[in-house]
């Protein structure tokens, strides 16, 4: 991605085109969520990239060349502007665009004509690629192509891209790509911009108020922005009265199912159907079955002997080489084992999910109705993803928290998910010791990480300066996944997130084998002890669990596990380290996101709500 | 009266969306003041669902108590 931004800035920094580049088009996808550009990207490049349901979740661009072309695909966006920061990834790919290829939604031609339109008034040659025309038909919509084409000025294609019907004119059409027309009056608004900006795009945007383009020249932003998207409104749907001829099709689109999950009596039942069937081939198949089986067998069975035995036929046991290499904490161990044999399994399955429930179109219902829940907590219902990423993996889950639209919203989720939510190993651990000492035990820890979880988002949500965004999102229909669509997807996803968390993890790992062979480790446990034998009332031994539970979560509890605890040492165990710091590929992961303090805060924090809360459980009910 | 009061089932005009940028924001997805629009669901003190023409759109309870409907 930055290759491809530094390449846009550099275009923009030359005015001139050096005559060997002249033949380099550079092709950019444009268009509404959910439209399908990805099928067109892949179909124009041979690279594939993610189709998605859920508006926001594209925000990594992907290029790729289609012969002279350079193809370029966006997040999708409804207009071009600075809202978010998807629209301003797009907003820059869009203004170094040669050709502009516009995917259109032919059954939202109303909704998807704005973003059409305000493009038309950029100036940038384009061509217009009606999608879904098989869902239109259905819908008994009949589209005028020669009028759309008449009335917009650029070349109008038909499509039905996952069926990859029409596509044989894709490339003719982006050879006679041409200058649309834009709206006159806003033309005239925007000329007197002209002189100060480089293109027409830019003079548009500094027109509609756009800060970031208006600061790049220093030049006031306008406030043109309300006549102009008025009047694009009102052409739009202009456009669609004249081109859309609708006879009465089946409604399939407010499908019994689609309606079922929003609808409070039956969306609930719903939801908890379906996290019931993550839970099965998340938690159960995944967590214990599968990762028993990489973990424990291929990776600690196999691999770590075998490594050993390698190692320390080179470098004696003991070493301080071979105990950063292949010790407790070794980097060709431990780190192997748990990227390959936990990490790898529990984040495909979680993206699997995550696929299968975005194509289906079920997430951005899920968001409505978890609205009501999130905004005490200053989120909106758009933090949901995040929030059940967490109980895969906390990492996953703070990555995503991108796609919420403030600072204060990634902030808060961020907190909440490096706190309260404990990672499903980490869960799988708990399950089991909350198993061995009863249902009431069971209830109280729920209950006391559930306040937690509460009343970390209301203080968060009460003293965090600024507003949190209101959900306003669009709801796609329900549709069938794709089998090999979710597969792909999700294997582009784990690369990218395995090639982020990897290199962290070696560091944090590093850090612990190069703390075990300094002796630090030991001296830390010591200074620790007070702390745990007193305050908490465990045995000497916890302090170890804690120190485990840096590195990662469920060897806090896992630690516990071996420890011969009262049902009441065990529940104050298990709230510890539950609120205890997030393991080391977490917090990596947390500082990059949220920069140096918010991350320290969060880190600290959680030193302070384990001891405190687990403090105060263990005061109430040890004696 | 504001769209968190509208009738659940009801057709609405949009008279007024106070928010600027929620303004904005719902004119790209083809709703306007002026536009006509469906009350299609009410979540419990959450979210109403809006259809406009074949589009669904979520509104947060908050932000619907700044849109005036009639």
């Amino acid at each position: 991605m930055m290759s491809i931004m530094s390449v846009g800035c550099d275009r923009q920094g030359e005015p001139e085109t050096p005559p060997a580049e002249a033949c380099v088009r550079r092709v950019v996808l444009v268009g509404n969520p959910n439209v399908g550009k990805s099928v067109f990207f892949s179909y124009l490049t041979g690279i594939y990239t993610e189709v998605s349901n859920y508006p926001g979740t594209t925000i990594e661009i992907s290029s790729g060349r289609s012969g002279d072309d350079i193809v370029m695909d966006t997040p999708g966006i409804y207009g071009v502007s600075s809202f978010n920061d998807e629209e301003r990834v797009a907003r820059d790919i869009v203004l170094g665009a040669d050709v502009i290829l516009n995917v259109v939604d032919a059954v939202h031609l109303d909704r998807d004509l704005f973003l059409t339109l305000q493009l038309l008034d950029m100036d940038i040659p384009m061509v217009i690629a009606l999608n879904f025309m098989d869902e239109a038909q259905k819908a008994g919509l009949k589209i005028d192509t020669a009028r759309l084409s008449e009335m917009t000025g650029v070349p109008v294609i038909s499509t039905i891209a996952v069926k990859r019907v029409g596509f044989e004119s894709l490339r003719p059409a982006l050879q006679s790509a041409r200058r649309g027309h834009a709206d006159p009056q806003t033309r005239e608004q925007v000329s007197p911009v002209l002189g100060t900006v480089k293109t027409v795009a830019e003079a548009l945007l500094v027109a509609e108020g756009d800060e970031v383009v208006s600061e790049r020249y220093g030049t006031p932003p306008l406030q043109h922005r309300e006549e102009i998207y008025v009047r694009r409104r009102q052409r739009a749907n202009d456009i669609v009265g004249q081109v859309v001829h609708e006879s009465g099709g089946s409604r399939r689109f407010a499908s019994a199912l689609g309606r079922a999950t929003l609808n409070p009596w039956t969306g609930i039942p719903i939801f908890l159907c379906v996290l019931y069937a993550i839970y099965q081939i998340v938690g159960v198949l995944l967590a214990q079955t599968i990762v028993g089986f990489t973990e424990d067998t291929v990776m600690q069975g196999h691999w770590e002997p075998a490594v050993r035995a390698v190692v320390f036929r080179w470098l004696p046991e003991g070493s301080v080489a071979g105990t950063m290499l292949a010790g407790q904490f070794g980097l060709l161990t431990m780190t192997i084992t748990y990227l390959i044999g936990l990490l790898l399994p529990l984040v495909a399955g979680f993206y699997l999910v995550l696929s299968i429930l975005e194509d289906s179109g079920y997430l951005p219902r899920l968001a409505a109705l978890a609205d009501r829940s999130f905004t005490g907590l200053g989120l909106n219902g758009r933090a949901v993803v995040p929030i059940i990423l967490g109980f895969g993996c906390i990492t996953m889950g703070t990555i995503t928290t991108r796609l919420l639209g403030t600072r204060r919203e990634k902030t808060i989720a961020t907190a909440i998910l490096n706190f309260a939510i404990p990672c499903s190993a980490q869960l799988g651990v708990i399950t089991l010791l909350l198993g061995r000492i009863g249902v009431q035990y069971a209830v109280a820890y729920i209950a006391v990480i559930g306040t937690c979880l509460v009343l970390l988002g209301t203080i968060l949500h009460r003293f965090l300066p600024g507003e949190s965004s209101p959900l306003l999102i669009d709801i796609p229909p329900m549709r069938l996944p794709r089998l090999g669509n979710v597969l792909r997807k999700t294997f582009f996803r784990v690369a990218s997130f395995m090639k982020e968390a990897y290199p962290w993890f070696l560091v944090g790992s590093f850090l612990v084998a190069l703390m075990q062979v300094t002796g630090a480790l030991v001296a830390w446990q010591n200074a620790l002890s007070p702390l745990t034998t007193g305050w908490l009332q465990l045995p000497r031994e916890a302090s170890n669990a804690f120190v485990m539970g840096m590195v990662r979560r469920d060897f806090g509890a896992a630690g516990f596990a071996s420890m011969s605890l009262t049902p009441p040492q065990t529940l104050v165990a298990l709230v510890a380290v539950t609120l205890f710091v997030p393991c080391i590929a977490s917090v990596m992961i947390l500082f990059k996101e949220r920069g140096k303090r918010d991350a320290a805060l969060i880190w600290v924090g959680s030193w302070i709500a384990a001891f405190g809360v687990g403090g105060i459980v263990s005061q109430l009910i040890i004696r | 009266m504001t769209l968190d009061k509208a009738k659940r089932g009801s057709e609405i005009q949009i008279l007024s969306i106070s928010d600027p940028h929620s303004r904005s924001l719902l004119m790209r997805m083809g709703i306007s003041e002026g536009s006509s629009v469906i009350c299609q669901e009410k979540l419990p003190r959450g979210p109403v669902v809006l259809r406009c023409k074949r589009q669904e759109i979520a509104v947060g309870r908050k932000l619907a108590q700044c849109i005036h409907v009639k």
